[in-house]
């Protein structure tokens, strides 16, 4: 089904008894196809925002439009069947297989049984689980891993605009999570369902968000915005804090080396002429020509002895260390970079071919780039 | 223990063995008897199924009205509990002016002392749902009904059956004392020698009609026990 825009207006709640708003006029919009994080400290009233979504709790005051109409118009049971629930203790039905849980809501829309199983089967290659193995277990005998990527199946079973996520990934150990989210992000890539999405967990919220609502207790919202803006120009004191005093390496974490201008480099062979060698040393950005086999592949630098006849011989200075991958996050490259105690390091593409040359100044440079020019993890998951 | 003779005589005329007149343990004189004890074994059957099957339709009924209704599990409980500790014995002897001598008079005894065990297995069952099982079921859209059929009850269901297990065993013993009130069964056997099988003094037979009503007790639970693992095949299962 395609997907709607979610739209909060002055959303408010009041729990009976409290003398503050859990949600105190959230108004925030989310484009059709995006994923929205709802981060913040526990008790700012981001799972209280997310579940007024499908009315598991009532509106006081505001709205909540989904695709245009108000959440409120519509019988609660109803609206819930046409929008993806997921949550961090998946609450998965225990006396019921894998297929069962995942046919819930098909059940009880009334599909025929053909219908469903073909959907039970779809669905679980999409999780990448063989449906024949796991179809008939129960949830007992799968890991948690294979536990949370069910929920998100059977969240997406009818095909709804709209998915919830309640910390999906949170009781999940941090290998197992970080390759549950890029599973999610692909998985999304190909769905494009607005998601909303609460975590407490900044890292995550800039790693799934396409946009980040932080969030403050008393159920405000600090900043609502892309993640690299929210790394760069955080609004206030609170978000600036809760982004953390690393915001800048996380900001490193959203762009990819392939990403920057990388700096040009001579790239010279042994026994080229030296004439050809100065030639190109002129055009690049580093005075330092680089050694490269046949294939291209890095050697080391050469140097000033390596130059001084008529034709280029194999004296190094230093190897050609450290190598950088083209599909490396900044921040692993500056990682690289930090470990070998180097200023610049050759990076090579798949192959092991040297492509240019990547330095310190540049990753600094990176760090000052408007917010517009950096995706977030979920555009570069697409790519 | 001293004979009481006039069974003891009524017993030696009929068979004129030497085992019975001795009060011994008489396989012979079993076997010739045995048919005597089938209808009242049938009627015990009877009355522990219907005890029991009575008593879960009203509990299972205030279980659920209680579910939804959270302040009426503890006065449910209270009167039930009250009713589990009236004396049985007294109980039948208290019915009688009301309903009568007979069945329905063992019946209702019965009954009321199945409804404690019973409730309280229901209640307890469904309050072990996993919360985020119910979280979830909401959050995709069951109705309380939906919910209440395809997630709590299966998953209280194991408990339902370790209840209806205890009431069972509990009621057949409890059924034995039905005679008090004229509600028949092997009770009628075990004590009385108007049945014509000796009564409580005469060993031979007490052996017979506490023995079948230990075996069909022994059964029933055995029975439960079976429903209890083919009704809930997700808890033998180890993670693969």
């Amino acid at each position: 089904m395609q997907a709607a825009t979610l739209e909060f207006r002055e959303v408010t709640k009041v729990y009976p008894g409290a003398s503050e708003p859990a949600v105190d006029r959230l108004t925030l919009e989310v484009p059709a196809g995006d994923i929205c994080v709802l981060v913040g400290p526990s008790g700012c009233g981001k799972t209280t925002a997310m579940r007024m979504v499908n009315r598991l709790i009532d509106i006081t005051s505001g709205d909540i439009l989904l695709g245009g109409e108000s959440v409120r118009t519509k019988r609660p049971v109803e609206l819930r069947r046409h929008i993806g629930y997921a949550i961090q203790q998946i609450g998965l039905f225990p006396h019921r297989t894998i297929g069962q849980n995942i046919a819930t809501v098909p059940r009880v829309l009334g599909w025929p049984k053909a219908r469903i199983r073909e959907r039970v089967d779809e669905l679980l290659e999409l999780i990448s689980l063989n449906p024949d193995e796991v179809r008939d277990r129960y949830p007992a005998q799968l890991s948690g891993g294979q536990r949370q990527r069910v929920g998100v199946a059977r969240a997406l079973a009818a095909d709804p605009p709209v998915l919830l996520m309640d910390e999906p990934f949170g009781a999940i150990d941090p290998i197992t999570r970080d390759r549950l989210q890029n599973e999610f992000l692909r998985l999304q890539a190909e769905l494009r369902k607005t998601v909303i999405f609460v975590t407490h967990d900044i890292d995550e919220a800039i790693k799934m968000g396409d946009r980040v609502a932080v969030m403050k207790h008393g159920g405000k919202v600090a900043q609502y915005a892309v993640p690299a803006e929210l790394l760069m120009d955080p609004a206030d004191e609170f978000v600036e804090q809760f982004v953390g005093a690393d915001r800048a390496l996380k900001r490193l974490a959203l762009q990819r080396v392939r990403d920057v201008d990388l700096w040009k480099v001579a790239l010279v062979r042994e026994g080229e002429p030296i004439a050809d060698v100065r030639a190109r040393l002129a055009e690049s950005d580093i005075e330092i020509p680089l050694l490269v086999d046949a294939s291209g592949c890095p050697v080391g630098w050469l140097s000033e002895r390596g130059l001084a006849g008529e034709r280029v011989q194999r004296r190094l200075r230093s190897p050609a260390e450290p190598l950088i991958e083209l599909d490396d996050i900044l921040r692993d490259g500056l990682g690289r970079l930090l470990a070998e105690e180097s200023m610049y390091g050759p990076v090579v593409d798949a192959a092991g071919r040297v492509v240019g040359v990547l330095s310190l100044e540049m990753i600094a440079a990176a760090l000052q780039a408007p917010a517009s020019d950096v995706p977030s993890a979920a555009e570069m998951a697409v790519k | 223990m001293s004979p009481a003779p006039l069974a003891q005589v009524e017993i030696h005329e009929r068979t004129g063995e030497g085992c019975v007149a001795e009060n011994g343990f008489c396989p012979g004189w079993i076997a010739d008897n045995i048919d005597k004890y089938w209808a009242p074994l049938l009627e015990h059957v009877y009355l522990c199924v219907a005890s029991v099957g009575i008593g879960f339709a009203i509990a299972f009924t205030c279980a659920l009205v209680a579910h939804r209704q959270r302040w009426l599990i503890a006065p449910f409980g209270a009167f039930f509990g009250a009713l589990f500790t009236v004396p049985s014995v007294a109980a039948f002897l208290l019915l009688l002016p009301i309903t009568g001598r007979g069945n329905t008079t063992a019946i209702v005894a019965l009954v009321a002392y199945t409804l404690l065990i019973l409730f309280r297995n229901v209640t307890t069952g469904l309050r072990g749902v996993p919360e985020e099982s119910r979280d979830a079921a909401r959050g995709m859209g069951l109705t309380d009904q939906q919910m209440l059929w395809r997630v709590e009850l299966p998953l209280a269901l194991p408990e339902i059956l370790a209840g209806l297990r205890i009431a069972f065993t509990t009621t057949v013993g409890l059924a034995t004392l039905a005679f008090f009130a004229g509600g028949g069964g092997l009770g009628e056997q075990i004590y009385s020698s108007r049945a014509g099988t000796g009564g409580i003094y005469f060993q031979s037979n007490v052996v017979v009609a506490g023995g079948l009503a230990i075996l069909l007790a022994a059964v029933g639970d055995l029975l439960f026990l079976t429903i209890q693992r083919l009704a809930a095949p997700w808890r033998r299962t180890r993670p693969a």
